[in-house]
């Protein structure tokens, strides 16, 4: 047989029908479901008179509307003091007990963001095709399973169906080579590609991230790289399964047990691309040239290194992206030529589903640890991934390290990445985020969003304005020098 | 969803690259558990001075003049003119929704992000493909001349100028069929229900621990 990609490998094993038309049936083994994507699919089942194919499928959590103060969170539903969203959240719950599909609601401890819960329940698995009503669903693609995010009309009909209507995607692969350097992660390395490539460079393509930089990363990294291959254009990033994919599984609720598990990683071991399978693009990075990236406009495409300056529209080589620099440098209040570490911040968010996980928040409370968030920060929070990466982090007390530096400790949800509950920015507020979109108005109308990883986040607290975070120190003793 | 097979359209052209799906209707309004709507919030922070809710009656809020779909010469647009890239970003499919609410049938671009495709044709809504230099052409004649309308055909894929120019578009035929017919597709997709269970048989046994419903073994 030819030599195959992962991509090719997955799409096979899920093939339920070619049609001469060239689109294809595409089985779905596992849908994630929440509350802003769902409701009009479950209503359209409703009118139609059809029931899900498959209940065991379906796993649906509550992320985007909840909110993450502790006091409103203890109050559960009630809590949510906005009554759209509670409506929302209502309905979810009562569409998923009316259908009979599992779901861990507002105060359930395994309660988090969709693509935090997947992973860590194990319900993502290599091999698996995985949908949400999330373009974010690329995350679970860092287990080698072929996951992308539907719109909600497809949420219906993989409710209805257990398919999906779909064409073959072309193959990209990305290579990032070598050794990140110290204070480098997982983040930079995913915002460094999608400036190389462009929002737009991976349009129709499914990116398979490879290269031993990539190997070297935990689970945790491999789903920030993949999360963001969206922002790239791609609605699937993939990752090849190897022993990191296995040891992270082994022992997760959902994940096969004792005989089936033997059988299961024989399987997953051959979730690779084969030798000399042919990718239709390659994009290669050296690991050793990425540094910590920050993004200066309104598409994550506009990102550069901390050490680096704000363009000069005038530079531009088209007119449309002269057009796009400006008004993206108007929107964000910088000016040409600015340099990074010059932007001053009013807040900072680390949390969403790039970058709540476990080790992000380690990462976050080692360069937060005996610190102070800078005077000038209005607000500066932590909003762990999932009820178990919350409690994970306490009995670690990395709750405390975040606490006594200034940070809030909150309760998971999507929060401010996407500001569909009370945690937002006012209008012309700079905030270092953790998250994966920095659009106009994403974290709150007229907000000013800058993409970072979680020890750049964490760094820029401390500072008051951006920092390279591998000179923190140099840096915190020249300001106590100024003062 | 309603069929499609020609438009004299009037256009309206939007002239930036990388419009993103928070940009066609942003996040507060995606709380709606409904399907309808959307128009009066479509491109909500470029149309409006403020901040806008749902709910909110939008006839009092402050319109941006500047904005191209507020210009008296645009109303009624049932053609959107746009640049590359084009719905970016979140799956949303509140989106088309909005869109399609506002009267907007037709959308020209020089590309289209993935998710945004599918979900615009799922709703009844034709995205042209067209070449840069024919949509920069096409951006130069509709801001010249006032009433500018496209005849677009999807029947036999194309775009006619007033100038009687003639510009041929892709559709491949599956989606081209669902919108000429107004089909749904989860239908077309359950006549095929025998396959789709010879498939799960085979994926059981093959990979049990893929259903949570089988035995352990
Ligand atoms: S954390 Fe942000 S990007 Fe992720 S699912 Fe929630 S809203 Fe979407």
């Amino acid at each position: 047989m030819a030599a195959r990609t992962l991509y090719d490998k997955l799409w096979q094993q899920h093939l339920v029908k070619e049609r001469d038309d060239g689109t294809a049936l595409i089985y779905i083994d596992r849908q994630l479901l929440h509350e802003v994507t769902s409701p009009q699919a479950f209503e359209g089942l409703r009118i139609a008179g059809r029931k899900p194919w498959r209940l065991d499928a379906n796993l649906a959590t509550p992320d985007h509307n909840v909110p993450t103060t502790v006091k409103e969170r203890a109050e559960g539903n009630s809590g949510i003091k906005d009554p759209v969203s509670l409506i929302q959240v209502q309905t979810l719950d009562d569409n998923c007990e009316a259908f009979g599909i599992e779901e861990f609601r507002i105060n359930d401890p395994r309660q988090g963001i969709v693509h935090v819960v997947g992973p860590e329940q194990g319900a993502t698995l290599p091999g698996m095709t995985v949908v949400c009503g999330d373009s974010h669903t690329a995350t679970h693609g860092a287990f080698a399973a072929l996951a992308h995010g539907i719109g909600t009309s497809e949420v219906e009909h993989v409710l209805a169906t257990q398919c999906l209507l779909a064409q073959k995607m072309k193959n990209m692969q990305v290579r990032v080579e070598g050794q990140l350097g110290a204070g480098v992660t997982a983040k930079d390395v995913v915002l460094a590609v999608i400036g190389r490539i462009g929002t737009a460079g991976g349009t129709g393509y499914a990116i398979e991230f490879a290269g031993s930089a990539i190997q070297s990363l935990s689970m945790e990294g491999r789903m920030t790289v993949c999360n963001m291959a969206i922002e790239a254009g791609a609605r699937v990033g993939l990752i090849a399964v190897d022993d990191t994919t296995i040891d992270y599984l082994a022992g997760r609720p959902f994940a096969p047990q004792q005989a089936d598990w033997e059988a299961a990683v024989a399987d997953w071991r051959n979730l690779v691309s084969d030798e000399g399978a042919r990718f239709d693009k390659v994009v290669t990075l050296d690991a050793a040239e990425i540094e910590p990236q920050v993004s200066w406009g309104t598409s994550p495409e506009m990102v550069t290194g901390v050490s680096g300056e704000v363009p000069d529209p005038a530079q531009a080589g088209d007119d449309t992206v002269r057009g796009s620099i400006s008004r993206a440098l108007e929107y964000m209040g910088l000016s040409p030529r600015q340099k990074i570490t010059d932007i001053r911040l009013d807040k900072v968010f680390i949390g969403s589903c790039t970058n709540s996980r476990i080790e992000d928040l380690r990462e976050a409370a080692k360069v937060a640890q005996g610190r102070k968030v800078a005077s000038s920060i209005q607000l500066a929070m932590v909003v762990p991934g999932s009820g178990l990466v919350k409690r994970q982090a306490e009995q670690e007390g990395l709750d405390r390290i975040f606490i006594d530096a200034g940070f809030e400790w909150r309760e998971p949800g999507c929060s401010m990445c996407l500001a569909m509950n009370a945690d937002k920015l006012g209008a012309g507020e700079h905030c270092a985020s953790t998250s994966n979109r920095n659009f106009e108005g994403r974290q709150g109308y007229g907000g000013r969003t800058h993409l970072v990883s979680p020890a750049m986040a964490a760094a820029a607290a401390i500072a008051g304005h951006f920092v390279d975070v591998r000179h923190l120190d140099a840096d915190a003793s020249n300001a106590r020098e100024e003062a | 969803m309603e069929k499609f097979e020609q438009i004299q359209g009037l256009v309206a052209p939007l002239d930036r690259a990388n419009v993103d799906t928070d940009l066609i209707i942003p996040k507060q309004f995606l709380k709606s558990i409904k399907r309808t709507g959307f128009g009066v919030n479509l491109f909500d922070e470029l149309r409006y001075l403020d901040e806008g809710q749902p709910g909110q009656d939008t006839s009092q809020r402050p319109l941006n003049p500047d904005f191209v779909l507020n210009q008296s010469r645009y109303q009624g647009a049932q053609v959107l003119l746009a640049r590359r890239n084009f719905g970016c970003g979140s799956s949303r499919e509140h989106a088309p929704w909005a869109l399609e609410d506002f009267g907007f049938r037709v959308v020209i671009a020089p590309s289209f992000a993935d998710i945004f495709y599918n979900n615009a044709f799922k709703n009844g809504i034709l995205l042209i493909t067209l070449a840069e230099e024919q949509v920069d052409r096409l951006f130069r004649e509709v801001e010249a001349e006032e009433g500018y309308r496209l005849d677009v055909d999807l029947v036999n894929q194309r775009v006619t100028t007033p100038g009687g120019e003639i510009l041929d578009f892709e559709v491949d035929a599956f989606r081209k069929h669902c919108l000429l017919e107004g089909l749904d597709d989860i239908g077309i997709t359950l006549k095929d229900e025998s396959a789709i269970r010879d498939f799960e048989v085979r994926h059981r046994t093959a990979r049990p621990w893929l259903f949570r419903d089988t035995p352990s073994a």
